[in-house]
């Protein structure tokens, strides 16, 4: 067992996590309750990463990151190292490729909310902060937890893109589903399946914890 | 302090003017898609519209320069589906619009305003639990309970069966007498704006028709689209031909020779649309003696009868004008006392007054 993939991948879902959650709640929201011409094009923008293959994704990145450009440059004169193979770098990855899986169940959630809902809290006087906290995110609370389990089991699980921008250094950038790979390879095949039962058990335990506290949610509220 | 409210818009079309008296209820009244949630939502703040002018008393909410938002207007709201909180209760729905005031003293308020909208022992159910006339009761509690000086009510009676409605029109006349607020009511259902309101707006593709008194509104429409939209069958055009010694208005209707007052503002031979109610037509039997002193004498043929709930419906064919049907409505006991057959004659009778002469134009308010 690679406890130090183990614990580099928890690292890295919670601060994928962290960062991501916030944006995504406002980007979400504000999708959520305005129209304007281009919004198809934004939405598929952010849903792009559910249907190109992570090597894709993980290209562009490493094109981005690498000396080459000029952003890859002026982040190495910055921090001293390359983003590209650092796990500042796959934290980017992450974020970038867990969009669509934040954004869009806390978009149907306060897409869900209804029109008079809305307009009732500021006929009640509450300003948009008010209304923020004490009615759209209690309302909106299902999908922005469905959204953070599936970041961070999803953040726990991707391969594909990881191995592409992060490579496989130990302790830097070698996640769980990278040591077990790692470990089919060489055959060690009794590290990889308990690797990869553990992957499934911490993932199969989130979904159902988050699917459970939605319903519970649901049902204290008859539904609505 | 009257609200006064100048609204001009396109998409939704919006050419609007009117004036909200203090203390009383005014009914928007319009076909669907006529308008009338968008003026409303303009008055909340909650449409920016492209001209507006909204003004409560000398408190501007909407001008060239000041848009005020919604949470700053003296305003309540109790939309057609209500907006109730569904993760508070009913306690928590109408202490959610007592926020300005200190924590200790909304408990206390919003069981206060709960009483008053009779939801009294429903403090702890959440709107789920709650049938359509008690979550209308609650937004109502939570939309009186800011104290506004103005209450928007979109369509509230819509979405509850009828004998709830009949008990909520009730209560919100009483609860009325009891506040005296300045309320807009927006509704499609002519009877329910006759029932509510004291005053009258009436609306079409987003435009003013006619505003003014209930009753007035209700007798005297000022156009044709208005006479429409008030459903008024009795709708006919005649030639203005002068005036008679009194000062009432000569108007030629085929063979017949109608008097009305007041007289149009028109030239002598312009054609002039009138309107009469059907309850305004009074039937007289060939076989009653009757007088020089009736009004306007039409002899006709009944074409149809046709009883509707404790009412008859009868259409007359005027003498002279077989292309024409008038209609009238008598209560079904007296035409039980003296039936009427199809083809028997009779004579209709109009007073002057109520023949009320039409504009083609929308009317605007003076």
């Amino acid at each position: 067992m690679d406890w130090s993939a183990i614990a580099l991948s928890l690292r890295l879902a919670l601060a994928t996590l962290l960062i991501l959650l916030p944006l995504a709640l406002a980007v979400a929201r504000w999708l959520a309750v305005t129209s304007f011409k281009g919004k198809p094009w934004i939405e598929g923008l952010l849903a792009l990463p559910l249907v190109l293959p992570p090597t894709v994704i993980g290209y562009y990145l490493l094109v981005s990151m690498g000396r080459q450009t000029f952003f890859g440059q002026y982040y190495e004169r910055l921090v001293g190292h390359t983003l590209a193979f650092s796990f500042e770098g796959l934290v980017v990855a992450s974020i970038l490729f867990n969009i669509p899986f934040a954004v869009q169940p806390m978009q149907r959630a306060f897409a869900a909310i209804p029109r008079e809902v809305r307009e009732a809290a500021q006929c009640c006087g509450l300003t948009f902060w008010q209304a923020l906290l004490r009615i759209e995110l209690p309302l909106a609370w299902p999908g922005i937890l469905s959204a953070a389990v599936l970041t961070f089991a999803h953040t726990l699980g991707e391969f594909g893109v990881v191995l592409m921008v992060g490579g496989n250094i130990p302790g830097e950038t070698k996640t769980v589903a990278i040591a077990i790979y790692d470990r089919v390879q060489s055959f060690d095949t009794a590290s990889a399946g308990a690797m990869a039962l553990l992957l499934l058990v911490i993932s199969l335990v989130t979904i159902a914890v988050s699917y459970g506290l939605a319903e519970r949610l649901l049902k204290g509220r008859g539904g609505a | 302090m009257n609200l006064s409210v100048a609204i001009r818009h396109e998409g939704p079309l919006l050419d609007f003017a009117a004036e909200l008296p203090e203390g009383r209820i005014t009914a928007l009244v319009g076909p669907s898609g006529s308008g009338k949630t968008s003026i409303l939502h303009a008055i909340a703040g909650l449409l920016r519209v492209r001209h507006a002018r909204i003004r409560l008393g000398e408190a501007v909410w909407d001008d060239e320069r000041v848009h005020l938002p919604t949470r700053l207007r003296p305003i309540g709201l109790v939309s057609q589906h209500y907006g109730l909180f569904p993760h508070l209760t009913a306690q928590g729905n109408v202490e959610m619009s007592l926020t300005h005031l200190p924590n200790g003293q909304r408990r206390e308020r919003a069981r206060h305003y709960l009483a008053l909208a009779r939801v009294e022992g429903l403090e702890g159910r959440y709107p789920h639990e709650l049938s359509g006339g008690q979550r209308q009761r609650v937004a109502l509690a939570r939309a009186i309970a800011r104290d506004p000086q103005l209450l928007l009510l979109d369509e509230p009676f819509s979405a509850v069966d009828r004998s709830t409605r009949q008990r909520l029109y009730i209560e919100l006349r009483r609860l009325h007498a009891e506040l005296r607020t300045t309320i807009l009511l927006v509704t499609h259902d002519l009877d329910e704006a006759a029932r509510m309101a004291d005053h009258l707006v009436l609306l079409r593709h987003g435009q003013l028709l006619q505003a003014g008194p209930t009753a007035a509104v209700l007798a005297r429409p000022a156009s044709v689209s208005a006479a429409r939209l008030l459903d008024i069958p009795n709708v006919f055009a005649g030639e203005f031909i002068g005036t008679d010694a009194e000062g009432a208005a000569l108007l030629n209707w085929g063979a017949h020779r109608l008097r009305l007052t007041p007289a149009p503002d028109v030239a002598v031979g312009t054609a002039v649309r009138w309107a009469v109610l059907p309850s305004n037509l009074l039937l007289v039997r060939p076989d009653k003696p009757w007088g020089e002193h009736l009004e306007n004498p039409i002899p006709g043929r009944v074409c149809e009868v046709l009883e509707l709930g404790g009412e008859a419906l009868v259409w007359v064919v005027p003498d002279g004008l077989p292309e024409t049907r008038m209609q009238m409505r008598i209560p079904v006991r007296s035409l039980r006392r003296s039936p009427l057959q199809v083809g028997d004659p009779l004579t209709l009778c109009l007073r002057a007054a109520d023949i009320v002469p039409l504009a083609d134009a929308p009317a605007h308010e003076p």
